[in-house]
């Protein structure tokens, strides 16, 4: 683009009456885009792509785990049958500081639950019935109740209850079941339907 | 256009270094005017529309999005390079001092994920000293900027409602672009604050909910200007308004929400007077030997090296904290204490916003049918500050106010859904626990306030005698406090809070309600709405610029971010800075052209 002077009348005549369309930037960026970096990532391609850390039976174990903590309904499936257990691992393996200090706990609670299920059923935790597995989670599933001796093992259980929604509640089946609707184009906002202005007494 | 280097040929008329609100609509306004201006961009060009991450949903990306060191608002939040920590750039603390300084190094800064909130400063935020003694007044009153709030809320799009309470202006008719219709956790609230006598109100947010009207706008804005009607129209033809997805921290590829990158930038670009240099981090405005200033030294950040650029007129909009950095910075044997320092002011008084946040769990909201309720991203109402006679009369213990924002819902589940959940549930899982989900989501509402700060002889920013960054330049050492004026404020707001949720029938989350204001505040800087550090005034030893952001040391140096801030009232400021820049160049242009810089 040459010089800088006569420019609006050189301008006009060219930009003429021409109506512009929407979304045709009117001066072309130059293509930088994002640099691939940790603080710079490449938002429309993300990347998980660290190591996984979890072994298959530690995976195993994970997957009756959050099968316990969010089964199968009439309503939706269970979290392994969406990936939990795998998405917990993504988790776990991250390279931050307090998503390796969660491995360090979520590994050692699993060992936790096949050592406790040894000791009260004489088998792992993988292999006990759903009434066995009810009677351990029951010690651990909340933490200001749970005994001195169950304490560390609810923050685990808490910890991964945490996990198996996130991880199961952000999953097409999980946004079904919540009944979010959302991330779509409107033309127009309305405001509340009349059902819900009813149900909060705003009618 | 975009440069790699600045033309060696070229005279510009102004540097403007920044291209965040201030340095946007500063460069925007002098190249509209006709002026050749170069702006220096810290950061990487940056393209909202060929980079924002529309409709991308959790699952798609590492950690559900969640937010990491990398990446502190997540995952999908437009910040580049930056957040709390910038790689290989770090800030110093005072002993005993807590300060979080956000930065965002990409072109258009903070503008790309900011909140949207465009609040007007009110009559009584401008002589705040005059009316309570305490702090300091501006130099301008809110008639001197109700023109440019006008014609700024006009030129980037807000919506609103006409509502023109006490010390809360509204806009003249016309102005402001509808707002959304409210949401149902909204009303709700609304409901809730009547009995307890706070107004519940259209918030204004720099979000179109109508696209601008290109054809009678342009002339309005910008009267016999022929060059800025045309590149304003055009500008204003290429922007959508919101259709209600995506939230606006990610940035808007169809240019619905305000951003310097989508909305400033490009007209800018389309005068063919500016031109803009990404990855230059400016260290110092350098000084001729009469005084004037004459250019600016920066690294180049991808070949490391040193370069300098000569100009007429220096703009300084990187920010208020670097702004004050560079001048503190800019020293030589004629200016040992750094440029435009001659009141010693430059880094003194820095303000950020009073925070202190409550969440409660609303049982009315449980089971709620099920519908879209994503809308403009941000709040389409909120509470402004109600409690003015009560405060002037001395019954609330602390001197200023703040407003409420507020939300929650039935919002897209992410990293973070459920999170403490078992503690209304007594700790439910298996089929139980899905139940309880469906019940309890879409219940938890969040309240936040947001507060004016008085400045402080102990809250300000100066160069760290030991540590520089991977430029080789100084870098800022925070000191900061906060006084009974703001931790009490911080109190009252979690007390107002826990009354709300309370008359919506819901419970406070956590139960207990802190009461000790020190602990309920937000950390300095937190808010992430730092100005203050080289405030306006009407004379040159109790301020470091005059009443048209210009310094009074030197005379061809003006700033346009949040420095110039004399006080921080409980109104964001984006919109104060962006009015303020526009006025601030209208002098400066005028200044050039009567010869007098």
């Amino acid at each position: 683009m040459a010089a800088m002077t006569g420019l609006p009348v050189l301008a006009s005549s060219l930009a003429a009456q021409q109506p512009q369309p929407i979304n045709r930037p009117a001066v072309q960026f130059p293509i930088v885009g994002p640099r691939g970096t940790p603080t710079d990532p490449d938002l429309l391609h993300p990347k998980k792509d660290w190591p996984r850390k979890l072994t298959p039976g530690e995976l195993a174990t994970l997957a009756v785990l959050v099968d316990t903590i969010i089964p199968a309904d009439a309503k939706s499936p269970s979290a392994s049958a969406v990936g939990v257990p795998a998405w917990i691992n993504e988790y776990v393996s991250a390279p931050y500081d307090g998503q390796m200090r969660d491995l360090i706990r979520v590994r050692g609670g699993l060992v936790w639950l096949n050592v406790e299920s040894g000791k009260r059923f004489g088998k792992t935790f993988a292999r006990l019935t759903a009434d066995e597995r009810t009677r351990i989670c029951d010690d651990i599933c909340y933490l200001p109740k749970a005994r001195p001796e169950f304490q560390s093992a609810a923050r685990f259980f808490d910890l991964v209850r945490d996990l198996t929604a996130v991880g199961f509640y952000t999953t097409d089946a999980g946004m079904r079941d919540l009944q979010y609707i959302g991330n779509m184009a409107l033309p127009k906002f309305a405001g509340p339907p009349p059902e819900v202005l009813k149900h909060l007494g705003l009618a | 256009m975009f440069l790699q280097n600045p033309k060696s040929q070229t005279t510009y008329d102004v540097i403007v270094v920044g291209s965040g609100a201030g340095g946007g609509m500063a460069a925007y306004q002098l190249a509209v005017a006709g002026l050749k201006v170069l702006v220096l961009e810290a950061g990487r060009n940056y393209d909202p529309v060929r980079e924002t991450p529309m409709f991308k949903l959790p699952r798609e990306a590492p950690l559900r999005a969640g937010g990491t060191r990398d990446k502190p608002f997540g995952f999908y939040d437009a910040t580049v390079d930056g957040g709390w920590e910038v790689p290989g750039e770090p800030y110093t603390q005072a002993p005993g001092t807590e300060f979080r300084w956000w930065r965002s190094r990409m072109m258009g800064g903070r503008t790309n994920h900011w909140g949207r909130i465009s609040l007007r400063q009110g009559p009584y935020d401008f002589k705040p000293k005059s009316r309570d003694g305490l702090g300091a007044d501006w130099p301008i009153t809110y008639q001197d900027l109700a023109p440019y709030y006008d014609k700024t809320e006009m030129l980037i799009g807000v919506y609103g409602g006409d509502d023109d309470l006490e010390n809360t202006p509204g806009s003249p008719p016309g102005v402001l672009q509808p707002a959304p219709a409210p949401r149902a956790t909204e009303l709700l609230a609304k409901k809730g604050c009547t009995p307890l006598n706070i107004p519940v109100i259209p918030a204004h947010l720099a979000i179109m909910t109508t696209r601008q009207d290109a054809s009678s706008l342009p002339r309005k804005l910008h009267p016999g200007n022929r060059l800025a009607q045309r590149v304003l129209a055009q500008s204003m033809r290429s922007r959508q308004a919101c259709f209600w997805a995506t939230p606006c921290g990610w940035g808007c590829s169809i240019k619905a929400n305000f951003q310097s990158t989508t909305v400033l930038i490009p007209p800018a670009l389309a005068t063919g007077n500016c031109d803009i240099v990404a990855d230059a981090m400016v260290r110092e405005v350098t000084v001729d030997n009469s005084g004037r200033a004459n250019g600016v030294s920066y690294v180049d950040k991808l070949t490391r090296r040193d370069r300098h650029v000569s100009a007429k007129v220096v703009v300084l909009a990187a920010s208020a904290c670097e702004t004050a950095r560079i001048l503190l910075n800019s020293k030589s044997s004629a200016f040992p204490n750094g440029l435009s320092n001659s009141s010693g002011l430059v880094g003194k008084y820095l303000m950020d916003t009073v925070g202190a946040g409550l969440q409660g769990q609303i049982p009315a909201l449980e089971n709620c049918p099920p519908h879209n309720t994503d809308g403009a991203s941000g709040m389409h109402m909120y509470m402004p500050w109600w409690l003015y006679q009560q405060q002037l009369a001395g019954q609330l213990g602390f001197a200023r106010g703040y407003h409420i924002e507020f939300g929650g819902g039935r919002g897209m589940p992410g990293g973070g859904i459920f999170g403490g959940l078992e503690n209304f549930t007594n700790g439910s899982y298996g089929k139980r626990f899905k139940e309880d989900a469906r019940r309890y989501y879409g219940s938890f509402m969040f309240f936040d306030g947001r507060g004016e700060m008085i400045p402080n002889e102990d809250s300000y920013c100066e160069i760290d005698p030991d540590v520089v960054d991977q430029w080789g330049i100084p870098v800022l050492r925070f000191h900061w406090k906060w006084s009974e004026h703001e931790t009490r404020q911080a109190a009252h707001m979690l007390k107002t809070f826990s009354e709300i949720i309370q008359s919506m029938g819901g419970k406070v989350v956590g139960g207990r309600v802190e009461t000790d204001g020190a602990r309920a505040i937000a950390r300095g800087g937190q808010i992430i709405h730092e100005v203050g550090t080289c405030r306006m005034g009407t004379d040159a030893q109790s301020s470091v610029l005059n009443q048209w952001c210009q310094s009074w040391d030197i005379k061809n140096l003006f700033v346009t971010d949040g420095a110039p801030f004399v006080s921080n009232a409980d109104k964001n400021p984006t919109l104060s800075i962006l009015a303020l820049a526009w006025r601030t160049t209208d002098r400066l242009v005028e200044e050039l052209k009567r010869g007098n810089l």
